[in-house]
């Protein structure tokens, strides 16, 4: 059953290319308009790369949905526009809480301190984030999103690659200089290019729901090992806007998809989780998931990015925004090389950094499955043996895993600079900047990360000494006032202290006293060129 | 990094071998297991290092294979 409203429609509407004699030419084609899509597509835009964004669909608003955006995903909607309406209709949280049975084992909290613009999570359906992206596309002058565009076709050229794609007036031909692949867990470009995924598949089944209801349960992530309501299985609960609610309920391997799907089993169920049945079914899926990858991201001139290229339980949240991070990590590279500013082989760091991220996000996923959905007698006494101490030693709760929530992937990369002194602060190398509450030189509040935006960025603090020069330096005291010391603090930051910010507010490099030659090799490096050597 | 010891360290090891066997004797093999699952968990965070976690594993893997070999 699936009666979830198709809330928006896009109309397909013929274009000048399917007219042409020969194909038309164009720098970046994104195929598919989910959040992975539309995100790479709109952070090309905005660095002045034309984009034609292709999606088979002519609306959104279908099939199973992520609904937790994690703070560093919404500083990257920030940057692109778009976080305003998200955080407006999104129901933010921080707080998760663990049962087991009916009592309250643990809380966590995903950010315990201030001074940070964007907050731990949000949950927002998914169509309202891509409705939100396809209006903030439709700003961009340089971004054209043609709906009902199907890729059924994809030849490898020098330096290239030309789609074939069908419309409902019939077939065009494009050619690019580059593909991003943003089309989803089951890609078509993935399977013309004959790829195999590799990793496990899990065989327990989830059932997923939502419902609308008038709850007083709070914004909290609430999840159950052994629910009264549910014996011996796990629960989770989320809080959505518009009164609606995500019960994820597992099943275990040998449950009935189609059987549980039922509203005279789903209704039931839920009725004995929630004490009433006052709630009426949005929406009814049941699942199964697989933790998995592409060997490679990058195949030629086609770059795969979110779900195409890795998938993960939902436990964690580690889906939608890891995707949304590798829309980030490509976008700034693939516009430095189409502008000619850095050589191809960066692409390969986003082949390198955000495969990492991949195995980074499936172990955490695959842990998490490990001890929701135990395999073996034993597996479950583990688990179970874990979850009763959790009430009387304090490291059992740590190892308590009811899904490790995402965070943002700190790279070891050769685009970084290794660090030559020492540092303390939550600043990491390759990690993305903290962020900071600060004033700007007239005096109003900006947050850090809304002064760094998407360019490459010097951040010095004066000592007194002529301060470096780039094409973006902020200057701490002058540019940006550090009125509450969250800067000082979070960088380990003193007179002298200089940083080097990535396009995508990345920590690329840092130095308590740097000379412009260190500077210029840093910047090159972050840029791709071999060895950063000037 | 430590490594794992493999020598004595009890001053009297026979007590504390009856100490674990006091500890299972009368229970079911079921409640066994969950005694000595929580007796795992407990003493691998007490040790807190994974390297020393995984040559434990491996010796206790390792003569496995050996019991097996000798019966």
């Amino acid at each position: 059953m699936n009666n979830r409203k198709i809330i928006y429609q896009f109309g397909y509407r013929r274009c000048a290319d399917q007219d042409r004699p020969s194909p038309a030419r164009h720098p970046v084609i994104v195929v598919g308009a989910g959040p992975v899509g539309l995100c790479a597509a709109i952070d090309l835009a905005q660095r002045d790369i034309p984009v034609v964004l292709l999606d088979d669909a002519d609306r959104i608003g279908e099939g199973s949905r992520g609904i937790c955006y994690a703070k560093r995903t919404l500083e990257i909607l920030d940057r692109l526009g778009v976080a305003a309406p998200c955080l407006e209709k999104g129901v933010t949280w921080k707080i998760g809480k663990v049962f087991q049975r009916s009592d309250l084992l643990y809380a966590f909290d995903l950010l315990p301190e201030d001074g940070h613009k964007m907050p731990a999570f949000i949950n927002l359906q998914q169509y309202y984030l891509e409705h939100a992206l396809v209006e903030r596309a439709a700003g961009l002058p340089n971004l054209e999103i043609r709906w009902g565009n199907k890729v059924i076709g994809l030849k490898h050229r020098n330096n290239g690659a030309t789609l074939n794609v069908e419309t409902p007036e019939g077939s065009y031909e494009l050619d690019t200089d580059w593909v991003v692949a943003a089309d989803g867990a089951r890609s078509t470009l993935r399977g013309m290019l004959g790829l195999a995924f590799q990793g496990e598949v899990f065989e327990d089944r989830f059932l997923i729901a939502d419902v609308k209801m008038k709850g007083d349960f709070p914004p909290e992530r609430w999840f159950w090992f052994d629910p009264p309501f549910h014996d011996g299985h796990s629960a989770l609960l989320h809080k959505q806007p518009d009164d609606v609610w995500r019960i994820d309920l597992q099943l275990g391997p040998h449950a009935d998809a189609k059987a549980e799907q039922a509203p005279e089993r789903v209704i039931p169920r839920l009725r004995q989780m929630l004490g009433h049945d006052d709630f009426s079914l949005e929406w009814v899926s049941v699942y199964t998931f697989q933790c998995r990858r592409l060997e490679r991201f990058v195949h030629g001139r086609v770059v795969f990015a979110g779900d195409s290229a890795h998938q993960v339980s939902p436990f964690g949240a580690r889906g939608a925004n890891s995707g949304i991070q590798d829309a980030e990590n490509l976008a700034w590279k693939l516009a430095l090389v189409a502008k000619g500013e850095a050589p191809e082989s960066l692409i390969e760091s986003y082949d390198l950094e955000r495969s990492a991220a991949a195995d980074e996000n499936i172990g955490h996923s695959t842990r998490s499955t490990d001890f929701i959905a135990p395999r073996s007698a034993q597996e479950l006494r583990f688990r179970d043996s874990a979850l009763s101490l959790a009430r009387h030693a304090p490291f059992a709760k740590r190892v308590v895993n009811s899904g490790r929530l995402s965070t943002p992937s700190t790279y070891e990369t050769p685009l970084s600079t290794p660090d030559a002194d020492t540092w303390s602060g939550s600043a990491r190398l390759g990690a993305p900047l903290p962020d900071a509450p600060m004033r700007d030189r007239n005096g109003r509040p900006i947050w850090l990360l809304e002064a760094l935006g998407g360019r490459e960025t010097i951040l010095h603090v004066p000592n007194g000494e002529q301060p470096p020069t780039g094409s973006h330096v902020l200057i701490i005291v002058d540019d940006l006032i550090d009125e509450h010391g969250f800067f000082a603090q979070r960088f380990d930051a003193i007179p002298g202290s200089t940083y080097l910010v990535r396009p995508d507010q990345h920590l690329a490099a840092r130095w308590r006293h740097a000379t412009p030659s260190a500077f210029k090799s840093a910047s090159r490096r972050l840029r791709g060129f071999e060895g950063g050597h000037a | 990094m430590s490594t794992l010891v493999t020598e004595n360290r009890f001053a009297d090891p026979d007590r504390a071998y009856r100490a674990l066997i006091e500890a299972h004797r009368g229970l079911s093999d079921d409640d066994s297991a969950a005694l000595n699952t929580r007796l795992v968990l407990i003493l691998a965070n007490h040790i807190g290092d994974h390297s020393v976690l995984q040559e434990a594993l491996a010796l206790a893997k390792q003569s496995m294979g050996t019991a097996e070999a000798k019966s």
